[in-house]
């Protein structure tokens, strides 16, 4: 029978709230969650699953670990939900630690498997409570803490406060400049057509990747604006740990700031999480069913330039190039296509990756594995064999990823696994062959 | 023991009023599941502003038709194993003539008869595929890592139903009626424990993949099989 053996690994968001935790605490975020917040959905899925293992196989870690029992969807659960609902929520502190583990480090929380599953069982939702329960508990990774506590103050990632917002928009405005004749990156504009929300790192350490959204903008000449106060940030760190109420207290303030200024829709850049929370999870837990004004992702803004004909390319990219799809905005929405679509008006040579669209593997750093921070990179880079594997054997030199979060997630297997590739965002793809138009040129 | 199971009263109680008791535990047992199970479900937003009857439809569709989905075609043999067993352990006991001969005996009422030689056989099918069933969750890791003894009773259970069936159709191994006794028996605990056991996939089948098809198809614009 297989067991449950895994390399020690310190993280003191886990290792030190344990310390100071005791098991009545524990016992009441469990019944909180598995007896209270959670009800039809838990219950039926738990009875329902007959064991059968037809998810095994679908599952990124389960491979790369060369079929370790432990590491199959419905054994996650077995190891946490039900061995929480047979002791009926008397665990330990060592139980908690491994169940946080689990679930934050060993499962993205991609539904592959629920495509897998003959009753559709929804295995991440179950163990995305099991996230809940460590959440309530505090036993989250100290990585994914901070930034959701830097999302409690400042609706940002990154603790990045507001004027050293607005004076990094305003240098990267001059710099942009130098490019585009008069460019403008708009702030607090009122009635704009377009609210773009930037992803928390491209205010400080990818820079470059937001003043070639703002070239786009410029180019294609829309109607744009960002927001001049908190809620820039499309990230919603909180959501990974299963931080309900900040998570939906971030999107609140998008749409807040998209209702102040009076825009007819949200645009976002290249992100998966956000996306979802910004449309599904989020937006559901404040009660609308759908998002009360258009939030669109950055594909199908992309997409919908390209069908307006407001960008054209001036020279497509020649090298062979493949595609990860992300997670939250395939399998969650559907927008493979669209991907597949943009690569094709850029780049020359296409390789497309098996499997693909819906069906594709997790980069292997969605669903909070990357934010979990350095204790757990081992753990992402191991779960990421097979997805090294998939792209290897494309023969591809970049990697198009139209999600931060898969961007680093492959650049880092990139790195261990040598593919000798580069990651790319559309952004900086079509930023860079796009025609710029004589008069706009600088 | 033997004695007991030959006591014609033992055997008159298993094939009459416990057949009633176990169809009613069976009925109300299942209707509670599903009610309590509806009800619950208003509790969590996520499910019923988004059901959709065709996506519903497309997911149902695809699940039920062998190698519909992904899935199936990554697992041929299971897929096919599980396709034959469910066909001929739901529509074998329906059809077989000696289920039927008691329900016309109680309310008059009588349908298509299996030619024997074809219920036999479709018993001795679900027979070998649950024996492969219980194999492969002994021997593949993953599945076996899964189980807990009551995986394996469940299986047991149904197992000894339609073997008991067989052995007393063709008076094998026991005196018929001693058998036949088993036979009522076990047939009972298993209807009984349908609503309560992880059987009850028999039910919520239907409306998990309701939940899911919906939820992949209306709401992700993606598939669920």
């Amino acid at each position: 029978m297989a067991r449950f053996e895994r390399k020690p690994v310190t993280d003191i968001g886990i290792d030190e709230t344990l310390k100071h935790v005791d098991e009545v605490k524990i016992k009441k975020a469990i019944d909180r969650v598995l007896k209270a917040e959670a009800s039809a959905r838990l219950k039926t899925f738990v009875q329902t699953c007959v064991r059968c293992g037809m998810c095994s196989g679908s599952c990124h870690h389960y491979i790369s670990h060369d079929n370790d029992p432990t590491y199959a969807p419905a054994a996650k659960v077995k190891q946490t939900v039900w061995d929480m609902l047979d002791k009926d929520g008397n665990v330990s502190k060592e139980d908690i630690k491994k169940y946080a583990r689990i679930a934050f480090t060993e499962c993205n929380l991609c539904r592959r498997c629920v495509q897998f599953c003959p009753f559709g069982i929804d295995i991440a939702y179950l163990i995305s409570l099991v996230r809940r329960i460590c959440c309530l508990i505090g036993t989250v990774p100290q990585y994914i803490q901070d930034q959701a506590l830097s999302h409690m103050q400042t609706t940002n990632m990154l603790w990045f406060r507001q004027d050293e917002w607005l004076d990094t928009v305003q240098w990267l405005e001059d710099e942009l400049r130098a490019e585009i004749k008069n460019a403008r990156i708009p702030l607090g504009k009122k009635d704009a057509d377009v609210l773009y929300l930037a992803h928390g790192l491209e205010a400080k350490y990818m820079t470059g990747l937001l003043t070639n959204m703002a070239k786009i903008m410029n180019v294609a000449e829309i109607d744009w604006t960002m927001p001049d106060t908190d809620g820039w940030d499309y990230t919603n760190k909180a959501f990974y740990a299963q931080d309900y109420e900040t998570m939906s207290m971030v999107v609140r303030r998008h749409y807040e700031n998209a209702f102040n200024l009076g825009v007819k829709r949200i645009v976002m850049g290249e992100c998966g999480h956000a996306f979802r929370t910004g449309i599904y999870e989020g937006v559901r837990f404040l009660g609308w069913k759908e998002s009360p004004i258009p939030y669109i992702h950055g594909v199908q803004f992309f997409y919908e330039l390209f069908m307006e004909g407001r960008i054209k390319i001036a020279k497509k990219i020649e090298e062979p190039v493949t595609v990860q799809d992300p997670c939250n905005i395939v399998r969650y929405r559907g927008m493979g296509d669209m991907i597949r679509y943009i690569i094709r008006q850029t780049c020359e040579n296409f390789i497309d990756i098996n499997p693909g669209y819906e069906y594709n593997y997790c980069c292997s750093a969605g669903g909070g594995m990357v934010d979990a921070g350095p204790p757990w990179k081992m753990a992402r880079i191991e779960g990421g064999k097979v997805k090294a594997d998939q792209i290897r054997d494309t023969g591809a030199k970049i990697v198009i990823a139209p999600c931060h979060t898969c961007h680093k997630g492959i650049e880092d297997l990139n790195d261990y696994y040598k593919l000798g590739v580069h990651v790319k965002f559309l952004t900086d793809v079509i930023a860079e062959t796009m025609e710029i138009p004589e008069e706009l040129r600088a | 023991m033997e004695q007991f199971l030959k006591d014609s009263s033992i055997y008159t109680l298993a094939r009459g009023p416990l057949v009633w008791l176990a169809f009613i535990v069976f009925f109300t047992g299942m209707f509670y599941k599903i009610t309590s199970m509806l009800k619950m479900a208003k509790t969590e937003r996520v499910i019923y502003p988004y059901l959709s009857l065709k996506y519903t439809l497309r997911s149902l569709i695809h699940w039920l038709t062998p190698y519909g989905s992904i899935s199936m075609r990554k697992h041929p043999w299971f897929t096919s194993i599980t396709f034959i067993f469910h066909i001929c352990a739901i529509v074998t006991p329906i059809f077989l003539a000696g289920h039927i001969e008691l329900w016309h005996e109680s309310w008059g009422v009588s349908w298509y008869e299996l030619p024997v030689s074809v219920a036999d056989s479709m018993t001795m099918v679900v027979i070998s595929c649950i024996i492969i069933l219980i194999v492969r969750r002994i021997f593949q890791s993953d599945v076996r890592f899964l189980s807990s003894s009551g995986d394996y009773i469940a299986l047991t259970v149904v197992l000894m139903t339609f073997l008991t069936g067989f052995l007393a159709h063709n008076e094998l191994l026991l005196e018929p009626r001693v058998m036949l006794t088993i036979h009522f028996i076990t047939g009972e605990i298993m209807l009984m424990s349908i609503p309560f056991t992880r059987l009850s996939h028999m039910f919520f089948f239907w409306l998990t993949r309701a939940h899911t098809g919906s939820e992949f198809g209306a709401v992700r614009h993606s598939k669920d099989y």
